[in-house]
């Protein structure tokens, strides 16, 4: 006999501290890896026997579709890769500028909560109470169907300082040739300016904002209500006016706690984003779909799709966590 | 660690297996789709649901319309009742993945067909007779005075994605050189909409799609039809590829429908020509033909009277287009390339021999 047996020795595995959890995670781990073989297994063997095996070179062939907007040029007889990028742009265009005009409206209305006019608070509360509570699909049909669609067109356009809203398009004034800024003109019953977007986009970027801008304010909110309200009345003190005091003294204490909050926020807006078709938008699901109806590529294109998506929140979510770094508390 | 390996063998072998069971589901024996319709007791039909004439649902549920009648009368072959039909509306971007995941076993909703969608490297449908032939339309407000395709050019047309309309309008245009803006929407609602609401000059679409949406309009005599036909539109039933015995039923059911109208066989005659086939054995086609004598209804996986288990529930192609969108509904649509080919058209079923 060696050394006495300990009484660790005498426990049975399944009691065993380091072997248990071990167990678990591979039994779970097996699971997964079964159910994943079994799903690509099944859809290989599918696409075999249907003659569909995946196969990339349909992405030269020219696309044969015009695209109703496009940043980049593009025609009919160009390749479907292009058509997609034309697609992805599109995405990215109503995206970006969705985030900006989502995050400016949302920290407005939702600093509103903390107003002094009660007139202000309650439209605020209101706001937030009838977006959030109506499905975004509805409020895209609503934005394109009964807004920019009723537009009047021509000479009885609304004419706002350097933006003309028109059933034809939204006109805004920008620099023109050799950055002069021009404003839009109405020349033959059709305006023209240097700046023009497509009522689409016009309804899906209202539709975006006002949807997303709903959660950032009630995101602002709680940030802002989560700085003790002693912070306030020091600044008072002090003689702060109350905007200065949110700026300086309560908005970068709320930061820590807004910042983790609207990266979901951003992620859903550019998710949204896809919902595009609702209301004529050129985006990417939109070109895929006629891609897809085209070629019969399900599996491809999908794939695509589910990628750029993927990339599009994955890049949001690494700004927003760079963003959460820089705003936390340093701590030495 | 060492066991990994080992499991990770066995996982393809599990699914192998598994899968197995999923294959010979579709392929393997001829007709087994044939084999799971019949164990259900109904056909799984999908249609459109909105397009009057064609396929549309009454308030009380009820479908009717020429692709309606298309499912009625399969079900009518194969269960000798034509209300065995479960209907599922689809849009033009779901039918085809609706199909090949063998959600609808038959497809009847105004389907053009083409290469891409027939052959196994695209879609992988296999088409039944064609049951409308069709072209495609520009319709405009006719106080717009657009008189051509030439004068949209720079303009916007609303039209449906996921329809080979796209398509022919993007050829089109190109040939005559003239630029335009596609404005799409996923489903005709939205289509029809945006062009009523003014955000369109045109809409383009099947021509009797056109002329079945206009009967819905505020004002269906404010909006004209160009003269030009941009395409060929086939509109066709469709199956999956990989089931030729549930194809061959369907085409023959469809051309049972086609050949009745040939022999003057009618929705209230069919059950007098059966008594007539039965006294007389020297109407030898006329007996095949209604199952009388010979196997045809066997050869198909059907019953042997499926012809006139068809011709009872719906009429012959004749009946079923008049009642439906010629003039005996509303879109009055001129019977045209839809004839029999006797009379100069296109309809034409093969011998039933």
């Amino acid at each position: 006999m060696g050394p006495s047996l300990g009484p660790a020795a005498t426990t049975p595995w399944w009691r065993n501290r380091r072997v248990v959890p071990f167990a678990v995670q591979a039994a779970a781990g097996l699971v997964v890896l079964v159910v994943v073989a079994f799903l690509l297994g099944n859809l290989v063997r599918n696409l075999t026997a249907a003659g569909l095996l995946l196969s990339w070179s349909w992405l030269d062939n020219p696309a044969g579709f015009d695209l109703a907007e496009s940043s980049i040029p593009f025609s009919a007889s160009q390749p479907y890769w292009l058509a997609l990028l034309a697609g992805l742009v599109n995405t990215l265009k109503v995206v970006v500028v969705g985030l900006v005009g989502a995050t400016l409206l949302g920290t407005a209305v939702g600093s509103a909560a903390f107003s002094s006019n009660g007139l202000l608070k309650r439209l605020a509360r209101g706001y937030v109470e009838l977006v959030r509570n109506i499905p975004l699909l509805l409020q895209l049909v609503f934005w394109y169907f009964v807004v920019f669609l009723a537009l009047p067109n021509g000479v009885n356009a609304i004419q706002l300082p350097g933006l003309v809203l028109a059933k034809s398009g939204l006109y805004l004034g920008w620099f023109g040739e050799g950055w002069q800024w021009q404003l839009p003109q109405l020349t033959g019953g059709v305006w023209h300016a240097p700046l023009r977007l497509s009522v689409e986009f016009g309804a899906l970027l209202t539709g975006l904002v006002v949807y997303t801008a709903a959660f950032i304010a009630e995101v602002v909110r709680g940030g802002i209500a989560a700085v003790p309200q002693g912070q306030w009345e020091a600044a008072r003190c002090l003689g702060f006016s109350p905007l200065v005091t949110l700026r300086r003294i309560v908005m970068p204490q709320a930061l820590r706690v807004i910042v983790p909050g609207l990266n979901s926020q951003y992620i859903s807006l550019a998710k949204n984003s896809s919902l595009a078709v609702a209301c004529g938008y050129t985006d990417l699901y939109s070109v895929a779909e006629t891609t897809l109806n085209q070629t019969g590529r399900a599996v491809e294109v999908v794939v695509l799709l589910l990628g750029s998506y993927l990339v599009i929140d994955l890049l949001i979510s690494a700004l927003m966590n760079g963003l959460n770094a820089a705003v936390q508390l340093k701590e030495r | 660690m060492v066991r990994f390996p080992r499991l990770a063998a066995v996982v393809p072998f599990l699914t192998a297996l598994v899968l197995v069971g999923c294959a010979s589901e579709d392929g393997g024996v001829q007709s087994q789709k044939l084999a799971t319709i019949k164990a259900r007791g109904t056909v799984v039909c999908g249609v459109d649901g909105k397009l009057t004439g064609f396929s549309f649902v009454a308030p009380d549920g009820s479908y009717s319309g020429l692709d309606v009648d298309v499912c009625k009368a399969v079900a009518a072959a194969l269960f000798g009742d034509p209300a065995k039909v479960d209907y599922r509306d689809l849009n033009s971007s779901e039918r085809f993945a609706a199909l090949a995941s063998g959600e609808v076993d038959l497809l009847s909703r105004n389907t053009t067909l083409t290469l891409s969608r027939d052959a196994s490297g695209g879609n992988g449908l296999s088409f039944a007779p064609t049951t409308f032939y069709d072209g495609q339309g520009v319709m405009v407000p006719a106080a717009s005075g657009i008189k051509g395709l030439k004068e949209l050019a720079g303009k916007p047309i609303c039209v449906e994605s996921g329809t080979t309309t796209e398509l022919n309008l993007a050829d089109r245009m190109r040939e005559i050189n003239a630029a335009y803006t596609p404005l799409k929407f996923q489903t005709a609602d939205q289509t029809y909409s945006a062009y009523l609401q003014g955000r369109c000059v045109a809409v383009t679409s099947d021509r009797s799609q056109l002329a079945a949406k206009r009967t819905g309009f505020p004002t269906p005599a404010a909006h004209t039809l160009l003269p030009e036909v941009l395409s060929k539109e086939p509109l066709t039933p469709a199956t999956v590829n990989a089931d030729p015995g549930w194809a061959d039923a369907v085409r023959w059911t469809i051309y049972a429908l086609m050949q009745a109208e040939e022999l003057g066989i009618t929705q209230a005659n069919v059950a007098a020509k059966v008594v007539e086939a039965k006294a007389n054995p020297n109407l030898a086609d006329l007996r095949r033909f209604l199952g009388v004598e010979g196997d045809f209804g066997n050869q198909l996986g059907l019953p042997p009277d499926f012809v006139v288990k068809a011709i009872t529930a719906v009429g012959n192609y004749g009946e079923v287009f008049e009642r439906n969108v010629g003039s005996g509904s509303k879109l009055k649509l001129e019977r045209g390339l839809n004839r029999q080919w006797k009379e100069g058209g296109l309809i034409y079923s093969p011998p039933f021999r």
